[in-house]
C-alpha cells in the first residue's frame, strides 16, 4: 500500500499536485533527477538515522516543553551566579521589540528597504557612545571575549608591538578566547603576560606592571569592575603607565556600572570594550551575550575596527535621514603588514535590544540602577562577611560581584552549593579550580533584581549550610 | 559646475576594419581610406556622449571643432563650447595634443577621448598625468589600460564622476606599439607612462568583503618585502604595482623601467638589457624577478619590460619569478590568462602553466600563464 | 471594480515614518522605565552605596542618554521595525547564500518565552540544566548523522566564527604533530569571503583559486598550489554559483596527498540534506549555519550559530566545554588538553540551537530530504523562468542543473539600458521585496545578483518574484532613469553617501554627528 505523502507546513511545494507540476516544468520525472550533477557514488543512498519526526505543532511544543522543563531556572531558584552573565531587570519593551518579526527575521538588506534596522543599530552605537563617553562604535560582536580579543588585535595593528599585559585576575574564559585569538602562525607571536595582583585587594600589582612595561608592549588590558568583582581603584594610574610607554590602555568594563562609575575614557582608556549583556537581555543559558568596542574619534582607531559601521547621512529627499557604510574597505583589511580579522553575523538583535534598554533607562535610570546594585551588593557583603568562618576575600570595594572564602568553614564550595540547592538557591560560581590560591572560594553576584528578603534568605541558608 | 573636455580622434579604428593594424602615419591612412575604411570613433564617441547628455544642464562641455568632438557632442544633444581649430578631414596627432593642452589650460575636470593607443599616448605626451582622463575605446590596438570596457561604460563612469558620485581614481598604463613593426608581425610595445582614470566603485552591502585596490597593493608590497631573502638580487620590473615594493623599501623607483635591488639596497635604477645581464653574471648568487601584468591584456613579459629579455629570464630561472598584481586586475582579466611574449617561443612555452600571483598581505591567487593570447 | 487576482504589488508602499533619531525625542525629565531601588533597611545599613567608589572613578557627568517616556520609546522602535524587511514580511528569496527560510513561530515562542531557557544561567550546576544539555547533545548527534562527521561543537556565534574556529583547529592539529611549516590555506574565489578572511585571522597565508571556464575552481591550479606548506583547503560545494562540483573528491584527495586538512564550508548545504554528505566526499572538517539551513532566524545579523564538525582524529581540538552523556546524565567536559580553548563564552547561542533542534525534530530524515528536494526544485524552476527575462544572463555551466541557488547577471541589461544590478536592487524594494544579495567582492560575474528560493516559498511566491524582475527589466528598457532613481516607495530614499570614507563625513554615533554637522 502506498503511504500518503506528508505535506509539511513549512515546505509548501511538498503538496503533491504542485510538486508534480513543477517537476514537469523543469523536466524531471523523479526528484533525484534534480541532482544529476552529483555523481552516484557521492550520493547518500541510505536514510539518515534521525528520530521519528514529531509532525504536528502541538506535539513539538509539548515535547520541547518537557525537555526544557528539566531545567531549573533562576525564577524558581534564587541565583547568585554572575561571572559575565548576571541576572538583571529586563523591561518588557525590550522583549516586545526583539520579538518583532521584522527585526527577528531581517538580515543584510541595504539602508532603504531596511532603513529601520540601520537606524536601530545606529542608535545602539549612539546610546552606547554616550555611556562610554566615546564617539566610535561599530555594530556588535559575538560577545565580550571577542571584544577583548579584537581590542588587543586592534592595538597590535595600531602600534605593531607584539606583547600585551593582562591582569592575572581576569576572567579565565575570556582569557582562553583571547589566547586562541592572538595565537597566530607567523612568528613572532603576540606574547601575553599576566600581571600579578595583591592577594588582599585583588588590585593589580603595580610593581609587577612596571617591571613588565616597556616600549615593546602593545597594550595594557584591565577589567573594571573586574571579573572577581572588585573595582580596580588604580585604573587611572595604570593608564598613565601604559600610555607613558606608548601602549594602548584597554579597559573591559561592565556597561551597567557606568551610571555611577566613571566612563573608562575619562580615566585614560584609549579603547573601551565589554559585553553588553546586562543591558536588557535575559540569561538565556548564555545565549544572549554581545560584545562592543568603543574608541575616540580618531582615524587611527576608526580604521582598525573590524566590523561594519553605519554612518548617519542624508538622502536625495530633503530632510530625510539616511545611512551609509563607513570605511567599508576596513571590513576585510589588506593593508600593510597589519593582520586582518573577519566580520560576519554576530548579535544584531541583541544590540537593538540594548539600544531599547538605554532609551528607556535614560541618564537617571542608569544612575539609579548602578546605585541599587552597589547598595544591595554592599549589604550582601556585610551580612555574608559576618557569618562565622566566612571571609570576604578582598578588602577593596566591589560593584556587583565579590569573592567569598569558605576555607574556615571546613566545607568545599561544591558541598555548599549542593546544599544551597535544597534551599532553592544557586550559590556563587566555584572558583576553586580557576583560582586555587583562594582555596574554597566562590564568586557571588548581587544586582538590582535581588530584594532585601532574597539577600536575607541567602544569608540564612548559608548560615545553615556551613553550620550543619 | 564641472567641466568636461571632449576629444575625438576621428580616424582611430579605421585601420582595423581593413586589417591594417593601426592607423598611424598618413600613408597608411590613405591606404585605409582607399580600401573603404569608415571612421569608427565618431560613432563610438556618440554612444558615450548620449549618456552624458542627460547631465546637459549640470555640466559645461568643451570640444574640439567638427569631427574632433563638436559634431559628436551636438549629435548627442550637448551644446559644447568649441575651442581651437583644425583642418577638417586632415586631422593629425598634433591636433589631439593641442586639444588636450588647451583643455588643460581651461581647467577641465575630465577629458573624455575616443581613440586608440596612439591617442592615449598623444594625450599623455601633451599634458602628463595631471588631469583625469577616460578613453572611449575606438582604436584597433588597445594595449593601454586607460579605456572603459565599452563606449556605454565610458559614458556611465564619466557621468558618475562629473556628478561627484562614488568613483575611484586609478593610475592606468599608457602603452603603444611600434605600428610599423606590428604590421610586419612583430610586437614591440612600450610603456609610456600612466594617466589618472576614474573607475566605477561599487558599494556592496554587508557580506561582500571588498577592500580598496590601494590597500591591497600596499599589502602585496609588504608581503613581498617581508619575504625578501638575503644576498639575493631582485630585478624589479616596471609599473605602479611593483612601484609599491620600491616605496615599501624606501628606494628610488623607475616607474617605466627596471630597477635592481640587493639586501634592500638599490644597485641600479632603470637598467637596460645588457646592464641587467651583466649585473646577473657579476652577482652569481640567488636571483629573483618581480613583475606585474602590464597593460590591458595582462602581459607579464614582452610588453613594456623588454629589458627582461629571454636570456635574463633563463638565467634567473622560472621558479624564481615572482608575479604580483591586484585582485581587481586579475578579475578584470577573467577568463583570459596572463600572457608571456618574450620573443622566444620555447621560453614562452616553458613559462606557461600556473603561477601564484601575490595579491596582498598573506594573500595570493593561483593564475594561469599562457603563451597564446587566445 | 473588483480586484482581479494578481501577484505584482504595484500599489505597495513601505511604511515611511520619517522617524526622528531617538535623541531628538528627548524631553528633559521624562522617564521610560523605573528601576528597583534598594529598600530603606539596606540603605540604612550601607548608605548610598556609591561612596565606595574612589572619587576619580565616580561618574562626574551623567551619560547624555535621551529622556523619553515609555510609550514613545515603544512606538519609536515599532516604527523602525515597520521600516525593516524581515522574512516575516518579505520574500527572503532575495538574499541568496543566506537561506532565508521561514523560522517557525513555535520555535520562537519556546526559545524567547520558556523560562527553561530564558531564565537559565549557563554556569548552573549541570544537574540543574539537563534539558539544555540534552538539546545540545541531541543536535550534535543529528548533525553527525546529517554530515557523517564524528563530533560537533555548537559554540561559535556565527558562520564566519565557525570557519574561524575550523582554521584554528587546523593550526592546532599541525602544531600538535610538531609540523610548523604549514602556513598556507587554499580557498576558492566563489567561496564565502570568510573562507579567506578567517584563516588569515588565524595566521595563515591564503591562496585563492580562480574559477575555470566552466565555473569550477581550477583543479590544475590547486594541484600547482599544494605543497608541504599547505595546512588545509577551505572550500564550498556548491559554490555561490549553485553549481555542484562533481570532481570534489579529486580536490580532497590531492589535498590529503600532501598532508593538508580539508574543510567543507556547508553554508550552502540546504539543497543536499540527506542527499550528499561531507564524509562521503572525504572531508575532515565541516561547518553548518544553524541560522540558515536549520531555520533559526537571522535577527538583523545574529545571534547565530556556526556548528563545526570533525572527524575523530580532530576531536581533541574542538572548543571546550563539550557536552557529553555519561550513561546517566549529560555533563560538561573541558578535559581536552589539546583543545583550541574557547571561541565564545559559555557554550554558545543556546536559543539558536534550540530552534534548530525543533526544526530537525519536526521533519525527521524524510522531511529534511524533502526540504532539500523542494529547495532545489524551486531553484531550477526559478532559474528556467528567470533565464527568459530580457537583460539577464547566466554565467557558466550551460545546461547543467544547479542546486539551491544561482548567481545571475544583469550584464546584458547594463549594456542595453545602462541599468545595472545596483539600480535594480534599489527598485526591487518598491514592490515589497527585500534588496537582493549581489555577490561578494570581487565581481567575477559582472552585474551579479544571487537568489535562493528555498523550500519555504511556494510557486506563487516564486512567480511573484519573477514578475517583479520582469517588470523592472521592462522599466529599464522604457525609462532607465526611473529605475536609476529608485527606490520611490521604500522607507527611505537613496542616501547621498552610500559609502562614507571621508573623515569629515563619518558619523557613526549621534554625538559624532552633532560635533561634525553642528546640528542641534
Amino acid at each position: 500500500m502506498h503511504k500518503k505523502p506528508i505535506v509539511y507546513p513549512y515546505i509548501p511545494n511538498s503538496a503533491p499536485e504542485t510538486k508534480a507540476a513543477m517537476m514537469k516544468e523543469v523536466g524531471v520525472t523523479e526528484p533525484m533527477q534534480l541532482y544529476e550533477e552529483i555523481p552516484e557514488h557521492l550520493k547518500y543512498n541510505q536514510e539518515m538515522k534521525l528520530p521519528e519526526p514529531i509532525l504536528d505543532e502541538y506535539s513539538i511544543r509539548r515535547h520541547t516543553d518537557e525537555i526544557l522543563g528539566k531545567n531549573k531556572t533562576c525564577g524558581e531558584y534564587l541565583s547568585f551566579l554572575g561571572a559575565g552573565c548576571a541576572q538583571h531587570f529586563v523591561p518588557a519593551v525590550c522583549d516586545e521589540i526583539n520579538g518583532r518579526g521584522e527585526f527577528l527575521t531581517a538580515y543584510v538588506g541595504e539602508s532603504m528597504g531596511d532603513h529601520g534596522k540601520w537606524q536601530a543599530l545606529f542608535e545602539y552605537c549612539s546610546l552606547m557612545g554616550e555611556l562610554m563617553d566615546m564617539d566610535i562604535l561599530s555594530i556588535p560582536m559575538y560577545d565580550g571575549g571577542q571584544a577583548a580579543s579584537s581590542s588587543l588585535r586592534m592595538a597590535n595593528r595600531i602600534n605593531d608591538r607584539k606583547k600585551v599585559l593582562v591582569p592575572a585576575s581576569m576572567n579565565p574564559d575570556i582569557f582562553m578566547i583571547v589566547q586562541n585569538y592572538l595565537n597566530s602562525v607567523p612568528a613572532p607571536e603576540i606574547e601575553i603576560v599576566k600581571i600579578g595582583f595583591e592577594p588582599n585587594t585583588g588590585l593589580m600589582d603595580l610593581n609587577d606592571l612596571k617591571k613588565n612595561i616597556s616600549a615593546d608592549v602593545s597594550a595594557v588590558f584591565i577589567e573594571n569592575p573586574s571579573y572577581l568583582g572588585f573595582i580596580e581603584t588604580q585604573a587611572e594610574e595604570i593608564g598613565k603607565i601604559a600610555r607613558g610607554a606608548g601602549a594602548e590602555f584597554i579597559v573591559y568594563t561592565d556597561p551597567i556600572s557606568l551610571g555611577v562609575m566613571e566612563a573608562p575614557a575619562n580615566y585614560g582608556a584609549t579603547i573601551t570594550c565589554g559585553d553588553y549583556h546586562p543591558l536588557g537581555l535575559h540569561l538565556g543559558a548564555g545565549g544572549c551575550q554581545g560584545g562592543f568596542i568603543a574608541t575616540h574619534d580618531d582615524m587611527k582607531y576608526i580604521s582598525e575596527f573590524k566590523d561594519l559601521m553605519f554612518g548617519l547621512t542624508d538622502t536625495v529627499q530633503d530632510g530625510e535621514w539616511g545611512f551609509g557604510e563607513v570605511l567599508y574597505d576596513r571590513t576585510s583589511y589588506g593593508s600593510r603588514d597589519k593582520g586582518k580579522e573577519f566580520t560576519g553575523t554576530s548579535t544584531g538583535l541583541w544590540a537593538i535590544t540594548a539600544g531599547v534598554y538605554l532609551s528607556l533607562m535614560g541618564p537617571q535610570g542608569m544612575e539609579e540602577v548602578g546605585t541599587t546594585i552597589m547598595q544591595n551588593c554592599q549589604y550582601a557583603v556585610k551580612k555574608i562577611g559576618e557569618l562565622p568562618g566566612v571571609k570576604i576575600q578582598f578588602s577593596s570595594p566591589s560593584f556587583k560581584e565579590f569573592v567569598v572564602n569558605f576555607d574556615m568553614t571546613g566545607k568545599s564550595v561544591a558541598q555548599i552549593n549542593k546544599h544551597l540547592l535544597e534551599f532553592k538557591i544557586f550559590g556563587g560560581k566555584d572558583l576553586s579550580k580557576e583560582f586555587p590560591q583562594f582555596g574554597q572560594s566562590a564568586l557571588y553576584c548581587v544586582t538590582e533584581v535581588h530584594q532585601h528578603k532574597d539577600l536575607d534568605k541567602l544569608v540564612y541558608a548559608l548560615q545553615g549550610v556551613i553550620s550543619c | 559646475m564641472k567641466k568636461l573636455g571632449v576629444i575625438v580622434n576621428p580616424i582611430a579604428g579605421m585601420g582595423g576594419r581593413v586589417g591594417l593594424k593601426g592607423s598611424d602615419g598618413i600613408e597608411i591612412l590613405k591606404k585605409a581610406r582607399e580600401m573603404g575604411a569608415e571612421p569608427e570613433s565618431p560613432r563610438r564617441a556618440l554612444e558615450a556622449l548620449k549618456i552624458i547628455a542627460k547631465l546637459k544642464n549640470e555640466i559645461e562641455v568643451l570640444a574640439y571643432p567638427d569631427e574632433m568632438g563638436a559634431d559628436e557632442c551636438r549629435q548627442a544633444g550637448l551644446e559644447p563650447e568649441v575651442i581651437g581649430s583644425i583642418k577638417s578631414g586632415e586631422t593629425s596627432p598634433e591636433d589631439t595634443m593641442e586639444a588636450a593642452r588647451e583643455m588643460a589650460k581651461k581647467g577641465v575636470d575630465l577629458i573624455l577621448f575616443a581613440g586608440g593607443d596612439g591617442t592615449a599616448r598623444n594625450i599623455y605626451t601633451a599634458i602628463g598625468p595631471e588631469i583625469p582622463v577616460l578613453g572611449i575605446p575606438a582604436g584597433v590596438k588597445i594595449h593601454s589600460a586607460v579605456y572603459a570596457i565599452n563606449p556605454r561604460s565610458a559614458g556611465e563612469v564619466a557621468s558618475l564622476y562629473l556628478q561627484g558620485q562614488v568613483v575611484n581614481i586609478r593610475e592606468a598604463e599608457v602603452m603603444d606599439i611600434d605600428e610599423e613593426a606590428f604590421r610586419e608581425g612583430r610586437v614591440n610595445a612600450r610603456l609610456y607612462g600612466y594617466l589618472k582614470v576614474p573607475v566605477e566603485r561599487r558599494v556592496q552591502s554587508v557580506k561582500s568583503g571588498a577592500r580598496s585596490e590601494q590597500a591591497e597593493v600596499e599589502g602585496m608590497a609588504a608581503e613581498v618585502v617581508a619575504n625578501m631573502e638575503k644576498d639575493t638580487l631582485y630585478i624589479i620590473g616596471p609599473g605602479t604595482t611593483t612601484r609599491a615594493i620600491m616605496e615599501r623599501l624606501e628606494l628610488p623607483n623607475t616607474l617605466l623601467g627596471v630597477d635592481v635591488v640587493l639586501n634592500r639596497e638599490l644597485i641600479a635604477n632603470d637598467v637596460g638589457e645588457k646592464q641587467l645581464f651583466n649585473l646577473l653574471n657579476q652577482h652569481g648568487g640567488n636571483t629573483r624577478i618581480i613583475v606585474t601584468a602590464i597593460g590591458g591584456q595582462g602581459h607579464i613579459f614582452g610588453r613594456g619590460n623588454q629589458q627582461i629579455s629571454p636570456r635574463v629570464i633563463r638565467l634567473v630561472g622560472k621558479k624564481n619569478i615572482i608575479v604580483v598584481a591586484s585582485r581587481d586586475k586579475l578579475v578584470a582579466l577573467q577568463p583570459h590568462p596572463l600572457l608571456v611574449d618574450t620573443g622566444d617561443p620555447d621560453l614562452d612555452q616553458e613559462l606557461s602553466g600556473y603561477v601564484r600571483v601575490v595579491t596582498g598581505w598573506e594573500d595570493s591567487i593561483m593564475y594561469r600563464i599562457s603563451n597564446d593570447a587566445d | 471594480m473588483a480586484r482581479q487576482k494578481k501577484l505584482l504589488r504595484d500599489n505597495y508602499h513601505q511604511a515611511r515614518w520619517d522617524e526622528a533619531i531617538i535623541f531628538e525625542m528627548s524631553v528633559p525629565g521624562e522617564r521610560g522605565v523605573l528601576v528597583p531601588l534598594a529598600c530603606q533597611n539596606i540603605i540604612g545599613q550601607v548608605g548610598d552605596g556609591v561612596s565606595a567608589i574612589p572619587a576619580n572613578l565616580r561618574r562626574k557627568k551623567a551619560p547624555a542618554l535621551p529622556e523619553v517616556n515609555q510609550m514613545r520609546v515603544n512606538r519609536h522602535f515599532y516604527h523602525l521595525s515597520q521600516e525593516t524587511l524581515g522574512t516575516d514580511v518579505t520574500l527572503g528569496i532575495s538574499e541568496g547564500t543566506c537561506t532565508m527560510k521561514y523560522s517557525p513561530k513555535v520555535q520562537e515562542h519556546m526559545a524567547a518565552r520558556h523560562p527553561g531557557i530564558v531564565n537559565v544561567h549557563p554556569l548552573q550546576d549541570p544537574d540543574t540544566m539537563q534539558g539544555i544539555l540534552e538539546i545540545y547533545y541531541q543536535v550534535e548527534q543529528f548533525l553527525k548523522e546529517i554530515s557523517g562527521m564524528d563530533a560537533f561543537s555548537l559554540q561559535p556565534g556565527g558562520g564566519a566564527h565557525g570557519v574561524y574556529a575550523n582554521a584554528s583547529m587546523i593550526r592546532a592539529y599541525h602544531r600538535a604533530r610538531g609540523d610548523n611549516k604549514r602556513t598556507e590555506i587554499i580557498t576558492t574565489m566563489f567561496s564565502h569571503p570568510c573562507d579567506a578572511a578567517t584563516p588569515n585571522t588565524a595566521g595563515f597565508k591564503v591562496i585563492t583559486l580562480m574559477p575555470d571556464e566552466s565555473g569550477y575552481p581550477d583543479l590544475e591550479a590547486m594541484k600547482a598550489a599544494l605543497s608541504e606548506r599547505t595546512a588545509g583547503i577551505m572550500i564550498t560545494n556548491p559554490e555561490d554559483t549553485g553549481i555542484y562540483n562533481p570532481r570534489i573528491e579529486e580536490y580532497v584527495k590531492a589535498a590529503h596527498a600532501v598532508g593538508a586538512i580539508c574543510s567543507y564550508d556547508q553554508a550552502n548545504a540546504n539543497g543536499m540534506l540527506g542527499i550528499h554528505r561531507a564524509r562521503e566526499a572525504g572531508f575532515d572538517l565541516v561547518h553548518f549555519n544553524l541560522h540558515k539551513t536549520f531555520s533559526a532566524p537571522h535577527g538583523c545579523m545574529g545571534p547565530a550559530t556556526g556548528a563545526i564538525g570533525v572527524k575523530e582524529f580532530l576531536k581533541p581540538f574542538l572548543p571546550v566545554p563539550r557536552v557529553e552523556f555519561d550513561g546517566q546524565k549529560y555533563i560538561l567536559n573541558s578535559n581536552y588538553p589539546d583543545s583550541i580553548g574557547k571561541v565564545r563564552s559559555y557554550f554558545g547561542n543556546t536559543n539558536v540551537v534550540l530552534k534548530a533542534y525543533m526544526w530537525i525534530m519536526q521533519h525527521g530524515a524524510e522531511g529534511l530530504k524533502e526540504a532539500a528536494i523542494c529547495s532545489v526544485l524551486n531553484n531550477q524552476y526559478f532559474m528556467k523562468k528567470i533565464a527568459a527575462i530580457p537583460g539577464i544572463v547566466i554565467w557558466y555551466a550551460k545546461g547543467k542543473r544547479r542546486l539551491e541557488q544561482v548567481r545571475y547577471s544583469w550584464e546584458k541589461l547594463k549594456q542595453d539600458t545602462g541599468v545595472g544590478t545596483d539600480d535594480v536592487n534599489k527598485r526591487i524594494v518598491d514592490f515589497g521585496i527585500e534588496h537582493y544579495w549581489t555577490s561578494h567582492h570581487p565581481w567575477v560575474v559582472p552585474e551579479p545578483f544571487t537568489l535562493e528560493p528555498c523550500e519555504s516559498y511556494n510557486k506563487e511566491d516564486l512567480d511573484e518574484y519573477i514578475e517583479v524582475l520582469q517588470q523592472i527589466s521592462k522599466e529599464a528598457h522604457e525609462d532607465a532613469n526611473f529605475v536609476k532613481t529608485a527606490p520611490h516607495k521604500a522607507a527611505s530614499h537613496r542616501p547621498t553617501h552610500e559609502a562614507i570614507d571621508d573623515a569629515e563625513l563619518i558619523a557613526v554615533t549621534w554625538r559624532q554627528y552633532l560635533k561634525k554637522r553642528g546640528k542641534k
